[in-house]
């Protein structure tokens, strides 16, 4: 199927999605409106919302909070991430050590951990990348013990028979190894540093774009949540085709991009 | 033809064992002697299983003896064998690196600047013949092409002794042929000791200047050793058509076959009682 088809029909998806749910909020069948108003607005007023927003401006202080909380978040987790898995690859015994305890935090579901940060660090920015380096540590930090300890031994064979120094096949082989294994998460993470940032929103702060569908909600204008939605959900998507692109540049060396993990 | 010139590796008594869970010990080659002169190129063959790749690891300094001894050019070997560039059967190629820097990388961790290697590498590429694919990566390459990255890549840092474990396995019967000469050609520039193990007697016969035969596994021994008095520089596709190599190869194949049914039915045993 051509591009433009392919196209052509997811459009068409949206389309009819669209027009269902306009026409059953708005049109009375058999004397009934099937979506009332007060529960699922329309798409027209969603629109509008959309519209009023980016044309007042107000949306774009939101976006900026909400990117540059994700943004920090998937830094700092990663960072941290690479450092211990790394650390914990390399020195079994501090893997094992730790184990039960990473497996009891990884269990944990994060947005609990929530209040606390929001208690220790604030309203502010901190306690949202707090909450989303929580979540992409675990995802990068396992990618990355991974990759390091599944090394293949032919290569590391090769590394040191052509004469490299433990430091110089952690350069060759070790990194790049690793760092293949992080990148093919990177959809994952990213998107649950964007997922971190906003429920720490939602929970509690001033602004962003959960605060935004958190303010809608707590005065019942469901058009107000279902606008924040969409637009987050562009959000995410742009960030996403970002991503694939950083990907395709990183992994040329790879046969095909590969799928997300985690 | 090398009888007075330094032995490059020598293995003496060499016993190499596994420990298989627990206490039990798996003896793979048990009281080996073999000894490579310089500029000497030999082949190990023998039915799979039968530990060449272990004798190989061994001299390569990868893998330690439970007895015996490795020397490499008269002093005994602790910890890897610098002397020696190992071709892996399986693919050792960085993934990660083109072809170019796949090659490049040894004299790049040696401490040569970067721009020297790379240029060393190019010449390097251009003699394994692969002068336009510098810039692929090892996945867009056939496997006959990456051996010959693996070539250069272990060719390049000039060993004195070259390790070769089933090299071409992997590839088809035409490639081999194709690959056996142009190893054959790099090699016959210098001369470096070879060490060549495979489990086809007659590519052994159509390169080496000895062929040694090992026994079925486990503790597999050395039981034979034949000189090739082929002469060279040779042609692997007229070789095999020569009328001493068939003589050869009948005879030496006659003493392989025997070891080849052991190891099958030894393998076939193994199977039912596990």
């Amino acid at each position: 199927m051509s591009r433009m088809a392919l196209l052509a029909l997811q459009l068409l998806v949206a389309v009819v999605v669209l027009v269902l749910w306009q026409f059953f909020a708005t049109v009375p069948v058999f004397g009934k409106v099937w979506l009332p108003p007060f529960f699922f607005s329309n798409p027209v007023d969603v629109g509008g919302q959309i519209v009023a927003w980016f044309a007042s401006g107000v949306i774009w202080k939101h976006l900026a909070i909400t990117l540059w909380e994700s943004i920090l978040a998937f830094v700092i987790g990663s960072a941290a991430g690479v450092m211990v898995g790394f650390w914990f690859a390399r020195k079994p015994l501090v893997a094992a050590v730790f184990d039960p305890y990473v497996k009891m935090i990884n269990a944990l579901p994060r947005v609990v951990l929530a209040p606390i940060f929001t208690l220790w660090l604030g309203l502010g920015i901190w306690s949202k990348v707090a909450l989303g380096v929580t979540l992409v540590f675990f995802i990068v930090f396992f990618n990355v013990y991974q990759g390091v300890r599944e090394v293949s031994q032919t290569l590391l064979a090769n590394g040191r028979m052509l004469g490299m120094s433990e430091r110089q096949l952690m350069l060759h082989v070790y990194w790049p190894s690793a760092l293949s294994w992080m990148f093919s998460s990177l959809h994952t993470s990213v998107g649950f540093a964007v997922v971190g940032a906003v429920v720490g929103e939602y929970l509690g702060s001033a602004a962003g774009l959960g605060y935004l569908i958190q303010q809608a909600e707590g005065v019942f204008d469901v058009a107000g949540v279902f606008a924040g939605m969409v637009v987050l959900s562009a959000f995410v998507i742009l960030i996403d085709m970002g991503v694939s692109l950083v990907e395709r540049r990183l992994l040329v060396w790879r046969p095909t991009a590969p799928e997300a993990r985690g | 033809m090398n009888e007075e010139a330094p032995t490059a590796v020598a293995l003496e008594n060499a016993t190499v064992a596994f420990r298989l869970g627990g206490a039990r010990l798996y003896t793979a080659v048990e009281k080996a002697n073999l000894s490579v002169g310089a500029g000497e190129f030999v082949a190990i063959v023998g039915p799979t299983g039968c530990g060449k790749s272990t004798l190989l690891n061994v001299a390569a300094g990868l893998l330690k003896l439970a007895a015996g001894s490795v020397r490499v050019f008269d002093a005994p070997l602790d910890g890897l064998n610098r002397e020696a560039g190992y071709l892996f059967q399986l693919d050792a190629l960085f993934p990660w690196k083109t072809a170019l820097d796949n090659v490049a990388i040894g004299p790049q961790i040696a401490g040569t600047p970067r721009a020297e290697a790379l240029s060393l590498a190019k010449d390097w590429l251009a003699a394994v013949g692969l002068t336009h694919f510098e810039r692929r990566y090892p996945y867009m390459l056939s496997g006959g092409q990456r051996k010959r990255v693996g070539l250069a890549q272990v060719l390049i840092r000039n060993p004195k002794i070259l390790l070769m474990d089933e090299p071409f396995g992997p590839l088809d019967a035409q490639t081999r042929q194709v690959m056996g000469n142009l190893l054959l050609d790099l090699w016959n520039k210098d001369r470096k000791a070879v060490l060549f193990v495979t489990h086809d007697l007659e590519e052994a016969i159509a390169l080496a200047d000895r062929v040694v035969i090992m026994s079925a596994g486990p503790s597999a021994r050395i039981i034979g050793d034949w000189r090739v008095c082929l002469p060279r520089p040779r042609d692997i596709f007229d070789t095999r058509l020569d009328k001493d190599f068939h003589a050869l190869h009948r005879e030496i194949w006659s003493v392989l076959k025997v070891e080849v049914m052991k190891g099958y039915t030894h393998s076939s045993r193994a199977a039912e009682a596990g």
